[in-house]
């Protein structure tokens, strides 16, 4: 648990969030505005509390160059941010974790331990006086037996499963139904050792009963458990809008009623499958642009006063702000008015650029096909006649790459998607779709459409540490209007919810007798 | 032709028209075709606006034939037959009204809407 960490000193560019703390404060944050320079790439960073402004390096925009990702073994700013990044973060979380799972098996131990304590200690304690047990009472043992045998598959079941992923707050049904068992099996434990150990009854039946009554209770626990924790949130309640800050790409979920917490973590592992992969290189075409709009105008104070330095009370603050006011409205009409040429440029540059790609693809289409027909698949008996070139899908991969190689290449360098694919993974895509008779076009799909996330590379793709931001606080449900953002370093999510309304339905009977039909007549007779 | 409400007296400026009917081999023909009637559909009635009228209009005239020498004319409304009223008939009334075969002349009482006009105009020329 750690207080939001800044860096060493000497880096005092970024502050970690660790949304883990469950203190008051959180609950004000909101997402700082923080003017991102088109120029840099650095990603946007929320800070907590106070809205304090990371104080950064004022001359950054100016010594950086823009970083294109063209080279495929560069390492980008991003790559930079999230390696001390991570090495940051490991610690703090994963005894968390453990302490979480210690309680858990503490108190699994307890509940299963417990009933047989209860059948076991009067036998250890005053034998002679106990009475012996009769038939309905071995059969009890039975049912205990069974039923403690139930509890444990439905436990194992529902709560022994890999952890999927680690919220910033304590998960309150769970939490809830821990005290729950807790307190149960304390006041049963209370019950038992006033009234049973202390005064050594001899009825072993109606100790034998009360053990079954314990375990009774605790199945009804664990339905209670699984209409909490499985069952509530599976109708859905809520459609929630996800979309990507930097490129628009928008989904739309349906959710069940759920903590804000859980609904991120359910919007998250479907972005892992939605969503098309976030491709930074595609978005330096807009960045330039907007670069080129704020370049090309400036300001020149020519006769106007000039403000003093020092603050000296609000007076000067005002006529400063009023100064700085004067100069951006007159930036906006001056672009408004100017003759702005631009949207020619991109109309052209967009055009060109399709018929860049469209050539690019056909060309690369013809040489797989081409590179597809050198290889034919070996049948059984031939396999027996001629054992000379043989080769398995792995080396076929390797012989035809080479003809394919460059025409795929060039096609995506011109779609920017060169960072995405490495030449191993290409030949390794090639023998797959080898050995399972797939046509070239079946082979090229995953090249001319991206994919979800998940289709790539693991440690380059998928963000380590996501960030939820909220101004409700994350372990409250999902309301009608309620919005958030899960960032990560490159981008964010923003999610709004609508509640899905309801729906008033009424009957109406129609009985099947009741079609009837006539025909039109229009007849014309002659006299 | 002013609209038909039901319980009032239905005023209309009618013309008289008097057929000869022709022998054709064992038929005597009037030479014109009917639509309309109160079970048929008034939706499809191209001669007149409103479209609830289940009269019988006329829809063909046969050239030269014995109605259209008696002055009879396409889209006319046929009031009376012989006396007989056609303004709430059904169809196969009509044409059994209009072919009996023991007449040789029916006498028609028309109206359309150009004899409304006339009536009107001269009614303001008098003023």
């Amino acid at each position: 648990m750690q207080a939001p960490a800044a860096m060493e000193a000497a880096d005092e560019v970024l502050q970690v969030l660790d949304v883990c703390e469950a203190i008051e404060e959180t609950r004000e944050v909101i997402v700082t505005t923080i003017e991102e320079d088109p120029i840099r790439n650095s990603p946007p960073v929320a800070s907590c509390g106070a809205g304090t402004k990371p104080s950064q390096d004022d001359n950054w925009g100016e010594t950086t160059t823009a970083v294109t990702g063209t080279s495929e073994h560069s390492l980008s700013q991003e790559d930079v941010v999230r390696i001390t990044k991570d090495l940051e973060e490991s610690v703090g979380l994963d005894c968390r974790r453990y302490l979480g799972l210690a309680l858990a098996v503490v108190l699994g131990l307890l509940v299963f331990l417990t009933p047989l304590a209860f059948l076991a200690l009067p036998h250890l304690l005053w034998p002679e006086k106990l009475q012996s047990c009769g038939t309905a009472c071995e059969g009890l043992f039975i049912s205990v037996a069974f039923k403690l045998l139930i509890l444990l598959l439905a436990v194992w079941a529902l709560f022994f499963r890999p952890p999927r992923a680690g919220l910033p707050r304590v998960f309150v049904f769970r939490a809830l139904l821990a005290v729950l068992v807790l307190l149960f099996v304390a006041s049963y434990w209370l019950f038992y050792g006033v009234r049973i150990l202390d005064s050594q009854d001899e009825n072993y039946q109606g100790i034998v009963q009360y053990a079954v009554s314990l375990v009774d209770a605790l199945l009804f626990i664990h339905y209670l458990a699984i209409v909490l924790l499985e069952l509530r949130q599976l109708q859905p309640c809520f459609s929630v809008c996800v979309a990507r800050s930097t490129d628009g790409e928008a989904r739309h979920y349906n959710l069940g009623q759920l903590s804000i917490q859980r609904a991120a973590l359910a919007i998250l592992e479907r972005y892992y499958c939605d969503f098309p992969v976030h491709n930074p290189a595609l978005l330096s075409a807009s960045k330039s642009r907007a670069a080129k709009h704020l370049a090309g105008l400036k300001v020149y104070n020519v006769d106007g006063e000039f403000p003093e330095a020092p603050a000296e009370g609000p007076g000067n603050n005002a006529a400063a702000a009023g100064m700085v006011q004067s100069q951006s409205r007159a930036m906006i009409a001056a672009a408004a008015r100017r003759r702005d040429t631009s949207h020619n440029e991109l109309y052209y540059e967009e055009a060109e650029h399709e018929r860049r790609v469209r050539k690019r693809k056909s060309r690369l289409v013809v040489a797989v096909e081409e590179a597809f027909t050198h290889i034919k698949r070996m049948q059984e008996e031939e396999q027996k006649k001629a054992p000379g070139d043989v080769m398995d899908p792995r080396e076929a991969a390797q012989a035809i790459f080479p003809s394919m190689a460059r025409a795929l290449q060039k096609y995506l360098r011109t779609t920017k998607q060169q960072h995405c694919h490495s030449m191993e993974s290409i030949q390794q895509h090639l023998a797959f779709c080898i050995t399972n008779n797939m046509t070239p076009k079946a082979f090229l799909e995953c090249y001319l459409t991206p994919g979800p996330t998940l289709q790539y590379g693991r440690d380059h793709w998928l963000a380590r540490k996501w960030t939820l931001i909220s101004e409700a606080s994350v372990t409250s449900g999902l309301k009608d209007g309620s919005t958030f953002v899960l960032r990560c370093l490159d981008f964010g999510l923003v999610v709004t919810t609508k509640r899905i309304p309801y729906i008033q339905m009424s009957e109406e009977y129609i009985d099947p007798k009741s079609h009837k039909f006539v025909l039109r007549l229009q007849s014309e007779t002659s006299v | 032709m002013s609209k038909y409400i039901p319980g009032q007296p239905l005023t209309a400026v009618v013309e008289r028209i008097e057929i000869q009917k022709l022998r054709q081999g064992d038929n005597l023909i009037l030479g014109f075709s009917i639509g309309g009637g109160i079970d048929q559909d008034p939706g499809q009635n191209p001669f007149t606006n409103d479209k609830t009228d289940k009269g019988i209009y006329v829809t063909r005239i046969t050239e030269k034939g014995p109605a259209d020498v008696a002055g009879l004319r396409e889209g006319d409304k046929i009031m009376q037959v012989n006396g007989w009223d056609m303004t709430m008939v059904t169809h196969d009334k009509a044409r059994k009204t209009l072919t009996k075969k023991n007449q040789d002349v029916v006498r028609l009482l028309v109206t359309r809407r150009s004899l409304e006009e006339a009536v009107k105009q001269s009614m303001g020329k008098k003023q």
